[in-house]
């Protein structure tokens, strides 16, 4: 037999691997650090990120190098999806921080799983073959699993990690199936490969439409859109807080990754069959997403349904790329979509924020009702909520409404006006839910006069990420066109 | 001309000035808010003073124009520019900022900065609606400005302001989000613009033109408002405080009309002359059934908000009969039903201030304790009735006189507000100020203070300096309702 190794290219993974070695560290770290010097590794962790910005930016090229076989990509799409993610991961680390020492929630096991569900982001947004996705997706999904379940006492968390994680193995085992009827047919898994097989007329269409049925309800169940939903508000509200803020912005940029990479990179040739799937899912996510979150008075729940509701919105623009076979909007739709993932993950962080800087040790801030006339307790952090809520629901000047504004222009631009149509009709419904906040900040008297503390690194982030709202409202040309160079170099590569 | 981005500074400064006031912090300040909220508001009107100094009246061309790039990306510019149509709203608006100022100085009590704050940066996202040449920079103004009105209705207003509070956001986000699927289909029709200059050159094709002229329709009858969605004015009006009614009155119900003038006449003629049997029959509804409805309310600010629709009726009538007359009336209209329905409003608050009640019928005599209030208020009543020499008059006779001109019988329907508006604003004026002191409540009241004495005087003299001389009014928006006029008639299949 003969054995013939050729050492990879590792440099294109070296960010992964930077983290990866970390969180090793981390772990070994962990055996010799005492209760009282948990800092050290929170530290490490925020270093880790740090680390790892800086080496996707110092590796930044132009150029898209495939590495391991061609089953790891690093082009300017992954490195600009990147370079969002792990910022994202650090402020909610920041965030974090006061809610789980309060809980005593704090142990190392927290730091090394956000530590590798963050690898695991980056693995899936560098991926190029079916089965990295696949990797990258299951090394996520198992951290966050695990994360759910942190709070070991809590039996609500617990049953929610059940649900999520009986859910997402089903998932996972849809998305496989689907990628075996794919490679059924075509003979490939690389993603480039599958694209170009299709082109040149290469497996049998029945199949191939076959397995993207269980590959897209994979990817929906990933990215948490109608009616593959199920798990997200159970998840949203029985996890930790502090955990539902990681579930809620970071990952979304992955998903969103993989969404691109398997259906546009992969099978644009089906695009006809896959835009009429991710039609039902966005419509549906946007109807039932605002009509359900209206009913909630826990904000987590309302925020799951929100979040919903935005997948949904950011469907609108990956489905609306392809007109008829003709790409020639591509890169204004792929763009804007993006565009709305980095717009919902900062007001994201900024929302699960608001809720984590309202709890306080023995008390979760977890009903609407809780923000009741904070106001008159903060007009400032008030203020901030207003920014996010009205953020949102896409009122200008804020950045939501540039993010709902790119993707409705994209839909309009493929000829879809009655698309656009039905989702402002939807987000008029779902202003209502996200008004209602403002209306107990600012209406209501306070049932609460706690004074509200917390670390200023916190407070000073938090206001940091508010304004950041507001500002990219007032300028989101920077954001715009870093997702269209993102987006730019997506579509070259394939 | 100065080479001072008049227009910015307008839109900007009391932006910048109401975050300022709301930096004062809380109520131990409140002193200091209030101040600076005056010296802010004052000096607003102050820098819009040069836009109408400076005015060419002899063009109809854009002026004081400011263009810079905004979002390149979609090609959204940072564009600034008033013609005779705008021009007088931005005054208008800059004028009435410091009397809302003044009213809300003794009566607001409790969050003193934010409210004095809600209102200059309001005031600052009117001017951008008035200046604004991009059709996305208008809209973000356009709807930026519910948020500070949600807020001062919904924490300012009476009992029931939550409910109005809502119901004035959703209702007018609702058209107002319609028109932007609108907006998105004519940057795609005119070749990836934003320009309302260009647009106003493109040729649509007729279905086209009228489901954009339903979609204008459905954003700016909700805002003007139009008989039958005119049901949010009443709660908002009811519930808002006094300085909120003004502003809502005065200003806010000018952003749909003036839509009309800026977007559905020019981009869609065609569809406007389709259907203006249509929005003439909405208008005329409003006069006359809504000129009913105000008859019978019990309560004086609900009473003056079925005015308002029913006056605002005029206004969407004199746009849709295409003449001049129709639509220099119809902006005189507005710019008097600015005063006038602002000034009702401060005397009803004015009242309100002291007994806490808006009914009718907790009133009575009121002339025997408050002389001074009494004159100005009956003033007001017949400026509000349509009365010759007041400014009230000038408008709804303009507009008759082209609804003749038009066709006889639209004129007679319209004709009949000079009865219903008389019946039920002197009517209600009775019930309220003459007969005995109704109660001991009444018997109590205090006449009106310096500062309410100087608000109300300033807006009679503007009533009566309208009503008697228009001319410097009319002047200044000849050039562009000429052109206007031209422009609609000219079919753009």
């Amino acid at each position: 037999m003969n054995l013939n190794f050729v050492m990879p290219d590792l440099y294109p993974a070296s960010a992964e691997i930077f983290l990866l070695l970390m969180a090793l560290a981390v772990l070994l770290v962990d055996l010799f650090v005492g209760k009282g010097r948990r800092w050290l590794i929170y530290l490490l962790t925020q270093l880790t990120l740090a680390g790892a910005f800086g080496i996707t930016l110092l590796t930044l090229d132009g150029q898209a190098v495939t590495t391991f076989s061609n089953m790891f990509v690093d082009d300017l799409f992954a490195d600009f999806l990147k370079l969002v993610l792990y910022p994202a991961v650090a402020v909610m680390l920041v965030y974090s921080r006061e809610y789980l020492a309060a809980r005593n929630l704090d142990k190392s096991e927290f730091y090394l799983l956000v530590l590798f569900a963050t690898l695991g982001m980056m693995v899936m947004i560098s991926a190029s073959h079916f089965l990295t996705i696949y990797l990258g997706l299951e090394l996520l999904a198992l951290s966050l699993y695990a994360l759910v379940a942190i709070d070991r006492d809590s039996a609500r968390a617990t049953e929610a990690a059940m649900k999520f994680f009986v859910l997402g193995a089903m998932a996972s085992g849809l998305l496989l199936y689907g990628i075996s009827m794919v490679y059924g047919a075509v003979g490939s898994l690389e993603i480039a490969e599958v694209g170009q097989r299709i082109a040149t007329g290469s497996g049998n269409k029945t199949v191939l439409v076959f397995g993207l049925v269980f590959v897209v309800a994979g990817l929906a169940f990933k990215l948490g859109v109608v009616p593959f939903h199920m798990w997200i508000p159970d998840v949203y509200h029985g996890a930790p807080t502090a955990v539902t803020l990681f579930i809620g912005s970071a990952p979304k940029l992955a998903a969103f990754a993989i969404t691109m990479r398997v259906l546009v990179t992969g099978l644009a040739e089906l695009a006809e069959h896959w835009q009429v799937m991710l039609m039902i899912l966005a419509a549906l996510s946007i109807a039932l997403g605002n009509l359900a979150a209206i009913a909630q008075t826990n904000i987590k729940r309302m925020l799951a349904y929100s979040a919903i509701s935005h997948m949904g919105f950011m469907l609108l623009g990956v489905l609306s790329g392809i007109v008829g076979g003709d790409p020639r909007f591509a890169l204004n739709a792929y763009s804007s979509a993006m565009f709305y993932v980095i717009a919902y993950v900062l007001m994201s962080l900024g929302t699960f924020g608001m809720v984590l800087l309202l709890s306080r040790a023995g008390f979760e801030a977890e009903n609407i009702d809780d923000f009741k006339g904070l106001n008159k307790r903060s007009p400032w952090f008030a203020a901030m909520m207003m920014i996010l809520m009205f953020s949102m629901a896409g009122v200008p000047f804020f950045v939501g409404f540039f993010a709902k504004f790119a993707v409705l222009q994209a839909v309009v631009a493929a000829k879809m006006i009655w698309l656009a149509v039905f989702a402002v009709l939807f987000s008029l419904i779902g202003a209502f839910y996200y008004l209602r906040v403002v209306k107990v900040m600012y209406f209501d008297a306070p049932t609460d006069t706690a004074p509200i503390e917390a670390p200023r690194d916190m407070r000073i982030l938090l206001s940091v990420n508010g304004l950041a709202v507001a500002f990219l409202g007032l300028l989101p040309e920077g954001v715009l066109e870093y997702s269209i160079f993102a987006s730019y170099a997506f579509l070259v590569g394939h | 001309m100065t080479g001072l981005p008049l227009l910015s500074i307008a839109i900007w400064l009391p932006i910048v000035g109401g975050l300022l006031v709301l930096a004062t912090g809380s109520d131990r300040n409140a002193g200091l808010a209030r101040l600076l909220a005056m010296v802010v508001a004052v000096a607003g009107f102050l820098v819009t003073v040069p836009l109408y100094i400076g005015f060419d009246t002899t063009t109809s061309a854009m002026q004081f124009t400011e263009l810079r790039q905004w979002i390149p990306r979609f090609n959204i510019h940072y564009q600034l520019g008033v013609d005779g149509i705008s021009v007088l709203f931005i005054l208008l608006n800059s004028f009435i900022t410091p009397l809302v100022v003044l009213a809300g100085w003794k009566v607001i009590e409790e969050k003193v900065a934010q409210y004095m704050a809600a209102f200059l940066v309001m005031s600052g996202l009117m001017n951008g609606i008035f200046s604004s040449l991009d059709a996305v920079l208008f809209y973000v103004f356009f709807e930026a400005s519910l948020i500070p009105m949600y807020i001062i209705i919904g924490a300012w207003g009476g009992p029931n302001r939550v409910y109005a509070a809502f119901k004035f956001f959703l209702y007018t986000l609702l058209g107002s989000l319609l028109m932007l699927v609108a907006l998105i289909y004519l940057f795609y029709q005119s070749g990836f613009s934003f320009n309302l200059l260009d647009w106003h050159e493109l040729r649509i094709p007729l279905t086209a033109q009228i489901y954009l002229f339903l979609a204008f329709l459905m954003a700016f009858a909700v805002k003007v408002p139009m008989w039958p969605v005119h049901t949010w004015l009443p709660d908002a009006h009811v519930e808002a405080p006094t300085g909120g009614s003004v502003v809502l009155a005065a200003i806010m119900l000018k952003l749909g009309a003036y839509g009309f003038l800026r977007f559905s006449l020019p981009i869609a003629p065609d569809a406007s002359r389709e259907l203006a049997w249509l929005m003439i029959a909405l208008s005329l509804t409003a006069v006359v059934y809504i000129g009913f409805v105000a008859l019978v309310q019990a309560d004086m600010k609900k009473l003056i908000a079925y005015s308002s629709i029913s006056h605002m009726g005029f206004v969407t009538l004199g746009f849709f009969i295409f003449n001049s007359l129709g639509v220099e009336g119809a902006l005189v209209q507005m710019i008097s039903h600015g005063f006038i329905s602002g000034a009702m409003f401060l005397c009803v608050g004015v009242l309100y201030d002291r007994m806490h009640s808006r009914q009718i019928a907790d009133y009575g005599g009121v002339v025997n304790t408050m002389p001074k209030f009494a004159a100005f208020f009956m003033f007001f009543a017949m400026a509000n009735a349509g009365l010759p020499a007041t400014s009230g008059f000038v408008g709804e006779f303009m507009v008759i006189l082209g609804a003749v001109q038009f066709n006889f019988w639209v004129g007679f329907a319209a004709a009949t507000t000079l009865i219903l508006g008389a019946a039920y604003t002197l009517w209600m004026f009775k019930r309220v100020v003459f007969g005995a002191v109704a109660n001991p409540h009444v018997a109590e009241m205090k006449d009106i203070n310096a500062r309410e004495f100087v608000i109300l005087g300033v807006l009679a003299l503007c009533v009566l300096g309208m009503g008697l001389y228009p001319f410097p009014f009319t002047e200044v928006m000849h050039a562009s309702v000429e052109n206007l006029l031209k422009h609609v008639a000219v079919s753009k299949l």
